[in-house]
């Protein structure tokens, strides 16, 4: 009662333990940050400059074609990522979910391709889909001699190349958290909807799924997170080509940083993409604030 | 980092006072030739420095695009290399105006540079009077490679001329090869494109382009018609070209499956290590013509600034060892490239190079590298618009749009 009243105590050596975390989030991180918008903001090329150039730097970035393409192909990539991801990830871990035999076999077999790097797939994938060594050529060696697969020299499919080459890799990753949120599902609303005669596929969309609300969006947040990080995997693959047909606004951002030589360029395409990630942030979480607020649990 | 701690350790020792009598003049160079040929020929130059009483520390970082950045950040942050690598171009301008770099006025004057120095190179080493970086090579990215045996199967020998060159695409074609290789790397295709200006172009237009930045110039019918005969050279081009880097496309014309590339002459390196020689199993031409221009490019090492002696009597050593005539030879011969001096012995070089020295004895044909006229920025805005073309089937007026827009950017 004594210690109640005293009002919620501060755990002073947990966050002792914590500062040189905090002191490391807030010098590498919030300082960086501040300190490329200033950049962003002046005409800095090779150095930094300590000049006010205004908005210079973002009307520049709006009036050149590449970014525009740039984030197109984001969104692009975005949407056909994330909703296959989520949709191969499911379906995968409700194969696992069947009480399959050597079920750690498989879980271990479909996470596998996460434990190699972007740069490592990229370079897998780009052989699979060149013309005259892959797919394409394996197909013609099996007898169908015209068989054409050259996505990947392809203007309008070569970001599609990417989209399946990140997918094999994310896919694996999806299945483990929503695996996770599955076996959390309580076993008897099968047995109860058998009895009802649900069939099974009705049973895991409209049963199992709505309950997997916060396994989904950690899968989200995640996948959402390597949409915006996308860069090696691009690198490895195409580097951004045939032309600009993979190009994606990382890669302008680190183009311009080092070999074009325009910081400030690059500081205010990078401060573009983290004012745009924030957009799509900022509701998730004041949702997920008020939910929690109110009770909920998400 | 064991460098780097080294240099941490000295300039503490320096600070505490104790400075120790200085047995050789130690210089750290911050350099990206990691290949095999490229580090050869760089032993030379560590060779001889510290033959002349210095002390070589090498330190490479693969990627010139690496390289350059870690020297940029060590050189803002106050902890210099002794010396650091740049291409002969407008990379390390903002440095000298940031007055960050040394100059090498004194070994200059000494040498002569003034009267021997090849016009394009002198431009852009020397700023507001003063001699700001150390050349070590000429490079030079506007060669047509062929493969002997591709043009004997197609029946055509050598063109002389541009209307030959075509003829010969057509008949190498025909002939079911690949007529032009090309590698699907945007900095590849800019490289065709800057060739075709060039040598299809004249060099006029080329100066104008690149050197004058002139919208006038990209308006003209003439630039148009470059445009043009760029986009017919993607007729030629085989299907597998998405991605390919120019060393795996040299390598076409080295197992003799494509006829022409348009690349630097960095490329013997590939021929060499398939044991091909210049002239027998392969040929080059730099533009047609006994007054073909030549695109002029290559390497030098900048001094960052420092105010301590011996880096500073190091860098000074440094500058006199790597464009001593003797160093020279050595080097350029394990390089690929071409001495940066006219007072040197040639005979020992490929038929290529020794037709890039004639070349370059003429200031109306050595004409400087766009990288040399135009600001890394403007140059990469240049490239966007060219791989675009190249491409898609974007019209060649949309292009020269496009292109006076990035001429005008700032």
């Amino acid at each position: 009662m004594k210690q109640q009243r005293k009002g919620p105590r501060i755990a002073w050596s947990a966050h002792t333990a914590l500062l040189p975390m905090g002191a490391t989030v807030l010098i590498a991180y919030v300082v960086s940050m501040l300190w490329t918008v200033r950049i962003s903001l002046s005409s800095s090329k090779l150095l930094p400059k300590s000049d006010w150039t205004g908005m210079t730097q973002y009307v520049n970035l709006f009036a050149s074609n590449r970014w525009g393409t740039d984030m197109l192909h984001v969104w692009q990539f975005g949407v056909f990522f994330i909703s296959g991801a989520l949709v191969i990830g499911f379906l995968l871990a409700v194969f696992i979910d069947q009480k399959v035999r050597f079920e750690g076999v498989f879980r271990t077999f479909y996470l596998f391709s996460f434990s190699i790097s972007f740069v490592a797939c990229g370079v897998i994938w780009q052989w699979m889909f060149n013309p005259t060594l892959g797919i394409q050529r394996s197909l013609r060696n099996w007898g169908w001699e015209n068989a054409r697969f050259d996505w990947i020299a392809s203007q309008d499919m070569a970001i599609y190349c990417v989209v399946i080459a990140v997918l094999w890799h994310s896919s694996g990753l999806v299945m483990a958290i929503l695996l996770a949120g599955l076996r959390g599902v309580d076993e008897e609303l099968w047995k109860a909807a058998r009895i009802e005669g649900v069939p099974r596929w009705r049973y895991y969309l409209s049963i199992v799924l709505p309950q997997l609300g916060a396994a989904v969006g950690t899968a989200v947040v995640l996948l959402a997170i390597s949409v915006v990080k996308l860069y090696d995997a691009v690198v490895a693959m195409t580097n951004g080509g045939p032309g600009d047909a993979t190009d994606v606004p990382s890669k302008f951002i680190m183009d311009n940083l080092f070999e074009r030589q325009n910081i400030g360029l690059a500081s205010a395409a990078s401060t573009t993409m983290l004012v745009t990630v924030l957009i799509i942030i900022a509701p998730l979480l004041y949702a997920r604030s008020r939910s929690r607020a109110a009770g909920g649990h998400t | 980092m064991k460098n780097l701690n080294m240099t941490l350790l000295a300039s503490l020792i320096a600070g505490l006072g104790i400075s120790s009598p200085a047995l050789a003049q130690k210089a750290e160079v911050i350099h990206w030739w990691t290949s095999g040929g490229e580090s050869a020929a760089l032993k030379e130059l560590a060779v001889a420095y510290n033959a002349a009483g210095g002390q070589w520390v090498d330190n490479a970082i693969a990627g010139g695009d690496n390289a350059r950045a870690a020297a940029i950040n060590r050189i803002a942050g106050g902890n210099p290399p002794t010396a650091s690598q740049f291409n002969t171009s407008k990379q390390y301008h903002e440095l000298i105006e940031a007055g960050m770099l040394n100059d090498v006025d004194a070994v200059a004057a000494k040498e002569g540079w003034d009267t021997w120095m090849p016009g394009p190179i002198k431009n852009v080493i020397k700023v507001k009077g003063h001699y700001y970086a150390v050349p070590v090579n000429i490079h030079s990215g506007a060669w047509f490679f062929y493969s002997k045996a591709v043009l004997a199967k197609a029946g055509v020998a050598e063109p002389k001329t541009e209307a030959e060159f075509w003829t010969a695409l057509d008949k190498i074609k025909a002939s079911g090869q690949t007529a032009f290789a090309q590698s699907g790397t945007i900095t590849y295709e800019r490289a065709t494109f800057t060739a075709t200006l060039l040598h299809m172009g004249g060099r006029d237009l080329y100066m104008k382009f690149y050197g004058d930045r002139d919208v006038n110039t990209v308006k003209s019918a003439a630039f148009k018609t470059v445009l043009e005969k760029f986009k017919r050279l993607r007729t030629y081009a085989d299907a597998g070209f998405a991605g390919r880097s120019w060393n795996d496309t040299t390598a076409l014309l080295v197992t003799d499956k494509a006829g022409f590339q348009t690349v630097g002459d960095w490329a013997k390196g590939e021929f060499l290590a398939a044991n091909k020689t210049a002239g027998k199993e392969f040929g080059c031409f730099e533009g047609w013509g006994p007054k073909s221009s030549y695109m002029v490019s290559g390497d030098v090492f900048v001094l960052p600034k420092t105010s301590n002696k011996e880096m500073i009597d190091a860098q000074q050593l440094m500058a006199k060892v790597i464009t001593s005539p003797k160093t020279q030879v050595a080097f350029n011969m394990k390089k690929g490239s071409i001495p940066i001096r006219p007072d040197v012995d040639a005979s020992g070089m490929d038929i290529c190079a020794q037709a890039g020295v004639v070349a370059l004895k003429d200031p109306a044909r050595a004409t400087p590298d766009p990288s040399m006229l135009m600001v890394p920025d403007i140059y990469g805005k240049v490239a966007d618009v060219i791989t675009k073309l190249w491409n898609t089937d974007m019209k060649v007026e949309d292009a020269q749009t496009q292109l006076v827009s990035a001429l005008t950017s700032n």
